[in-house]
């Protein structure tokens, strides 16, 4: 297929990748020659306006999706030609997903929310599922909140069950998309700190958003336009969310 | 994805929604309580006509004028009635495998006694007629060969002949007329109840078939011969040794087709239950109507339902299962579905066939197979069509699915 694959592969690696929608008559040019390669233990924002071809390029990033041209190596796994079920394998096990809007399953409790990935593995090797989930949720900190379902949650600790959720399989990469639209500045902050210390034990996070205030906390900032990459650079004044959080909270407490 | 939590997601979105699982399910529920309703009144007839076919006689072989299924133009039954007292006494003179023969001369009359009269059939047979009916007599006695060889007037009633001639009771030892001529009765039959056509069996008289031509009906020709052989086994070599013994009786050539039909009573119940066994099919078809019906809810509320669940489906196939993972998951709700109320459909139809059974009076048998066939069944209709839906959740592009709302 392609002999140039390292050996030790990038987490990402995407080349000259295009995306072409036909929408009846229309040919929408969503991607156009992207070129992308993300390496382990980084932390990256994409950023741009809606249309700008940022959601598709997650899609195709997170394998729901495939480029109509260019080559897309996860994990030193070809991404090109997969079969859909194979596709859904490696969404299993090497992709972690956080939604916008959440997208638990409602009724059912918090600790079934983060085992459910984990029961579609077809590896096998996988097997005590509850402590696993039990061990994501502490690692979010929600280790004592288990059993209870969504509705029981604020937004801030439905998004920690998603990202529990997301982190159970171990995958190689977390994708967030817009992990903060729903949730105000406060509890914003608290999921980006969170973002960033998962960052620090080494897990690498790939959020996409249009918010400057949210993308500030990464470690460096992809900027897509018109199906291109505009900009790709380290961010510049990189922000602490912890700290951040904690100057919220003098503020806060000070009258 | 295991089994346990293909259960466990199934029963929780059964239970999410009570109401519509309820009402989804009765569809099936009534579908499999009216397939074994209709299934435990077929079979019970079945077994009542079956059980009066038994009661016809053992072992029994009737033997009727006319040729049944000759080859060219088939002139029916009965049609040239050849059948003689001569034909019955070269039977049982040459006859080694038979254990009893009597012939039967129809007719029928007005009876008439003290206490009341009574139109009824009567059959002149001879003393055999006892044991190949067997049919013995509940008062009194049956003739004797010294009635039959001498034509006496004496004559064996059925119940129903019985009560009406002699509403006062005892019959035994009493006078009666049969068309103005003077019989004594010996005897009352025990009763037989009704006949696999639905005659009354106990509605006859039976007098010596000497009387009966002599006295009664003055022809020659006999009704019919009923014979018994001496095992089950023994039945169809008794067969062949009366057809031949009767082919050389009326003289027929090597060529020339019988002009008598033999038949016995298994022949008899083939016929009769195969008749109910048709009536038992078209119940449980009309029945399954509704069993098709109940399936095209699942259908409908499995469609809705993973339209209300396309997010849910989304989700599932973001974090990683396959279309397959989708498809069996709406397949074992539906099946589970479909199951629960093939369940309760069972015991709600045999409750029903008991209901029926005790109000209408007809018995009703429900084969215990039924219930494996009435769930098998109901499995089959949650997969067929549960099937369509759990595919369109199966091939939900899962981009579009997370993003419906």
């Amino acid at each position: 297929m392609n002999d140039s694959v390292p050996t030790v592969p990038d987490v990402i690696r995407v080349e000259g990748v295009t995306k072409v929608y036909h929408m009846g008559s229309q040919t929408v040019h969503a991607l156009r020659g992207i070129d992308l390669t993300v390496k382990r233990g980084e932390m990256i924002a994409v950023m741009g306006h809606s249309g700008s071809g940022k959601s598709t390029l997650m899609n195709m990033l997170g394998c729901l999706d495939v480029p109509t041209a260019g080559t897309y190596f996860l994990d030193g796994v070809r991404v090109n030609g997969l079969t859909k079920n194979q596709l859904a394998d490696l969404r299993n096990q090497k992709l972690g997903f956080v939604f916008q809007g959440f997208n638990l399953l409602a009724r059912t409790s918090a600790l079934e929310n983060v085992e459910l990935p984990l029961l579609y593995d077809r590896s096998g090797k996988k097997r005590d599922t509850r402590a696993m989930a039990q061990r994501s949720l502490e690692r979010v900190g929600l280790g004592k909140r288990v059993d209870h379902h969504p509705s029981e949650l604020s937004g801030g600790q439905q998004q920690r069950v998603a990202i529990a959720r997301a982190l159970v399989t171990e995958p190689t990469v977390l994708l967030a998309d817009e992990p903060t639209g729903n949730l105000d500045s406060r509890t914003s902050l608290e999921i980006m700190a969170l973002f960033q210390e998962l960052n620090e034990q080494g897990i690498t996070v790939l959020i996409v958003t249009h918010e400057p205030d949210i993308a500030c906390y990464a470690k460096r900032l992809v900027e897509v336009r018109d199906g291109h990459i505009l900009r790709d650079e380290p961010m510049a004044n990189r922000r602490n969310a912890s700290e951040d959080l904690r100057e919220l909270g003098t503020e806060n407490a000070s009258p | 994805m295991k089994k346990a939590t293909l259960l466990k997601v199934a029963t929780q979105s059964i239970l999410k929604n009570k109401m519509r699982t309820f009402l989804t399910m009765l569809g099936i529920v009534i579908g499999v309580a009216a397939v074994i309703v209709m299934v435990a009144v077929g079979y019970g007839a079945q077994a009542s006509i079956e059980k009066q076919i038994g009661a016809l006689g053992t072992n029994m072989i009737m033997i009727m004028p006319g040729a049944s299924a000759a080859g060219g133009v088939n002139q029916g039954a009965a049609t040239f009635n050849r059948l003689t007292p001569a034909d019955y006494e070269k039977l049982q003179r040459e006859s080694l495998m038979l254990s009893g023969i009597s012939p039967v001369v129809f007719t029928t009359a007005q009876a008439i006694s003290a206490q009341g009269n009574w139109r009824t059939r009567i059959n002149g047979v001879s003393t055999d007629y006892q044991t190949i009916r067997d049919w013995p007599v509940d008062q009194g006695s049956f003739f004797t060969e010294a009635d039959l060889r001498s034509n006496r007037k004496v004559a064996v009633l059925g119940t129903t002949v019985a009560k009406n001639l002699f509403p006062n009771g005892d019959a035994v030892g009493q006078q009666m007329q049969i068309r103005d001529v003077p019989f004594t009765v010996l005897g009352v039959l025990r009763s037989k109840g009704q006949n696999a056509g639905g005659q009354d069996s106990d509605d006859i008289i039976i007098i010596p078939f000497t009387t009966a031509q002599g006295r009664l009906s003055g022809r020659q020709r006999v009704g019919q011969i009923i014979a018994s052989a001496s095992s089950p086994n023994d039945v169809p070599a008794a067969q062949e040794e009366i057809r031949g013994i009767l082919r050389e009786s009326h003289r027929l050539g090597d060529g020339e087709d019988d002009d008598f039909t033999i038949r016995n009573q298994d022949e008899i119940a083939a016929a009769a239950s195969s008749t109910t066994k048709v009536m038992t099919l078209l119940l449980a078809a009309i029945a399954s109507i509704s069993l098709l019906v109940g399936g095209i809810g699942i259908m409908n509320i499995m469609l809705v339902s993973v339209t209300e669940r396309t997010r849910e489906i989304g989700i599932r196939m973001a974090i990683g299962a396959r279309g397959s993972d989708v498809l069996t998951q709406f397949l074992v709700e539906s099946v589970a579905i479909s199951m629960l109320g093939g369940l309760i459909g069972v015991i709600i139809g045999f409750g029903g066939a008991w209901l029926v059974g005790h109000l209408t009076g007809w018995s009703t048998v429900t084969p215990p197979e039924a219930v494996f066939i009435a769930v098998a069944f109901s499995a089959a209709v949650g997969v067929f069509f549960g099937f369509y839906p759990a595919r369109q959740a199966a091939s939900l592009n899962p981009i579009q699915a997370l993003r419906y709302e």
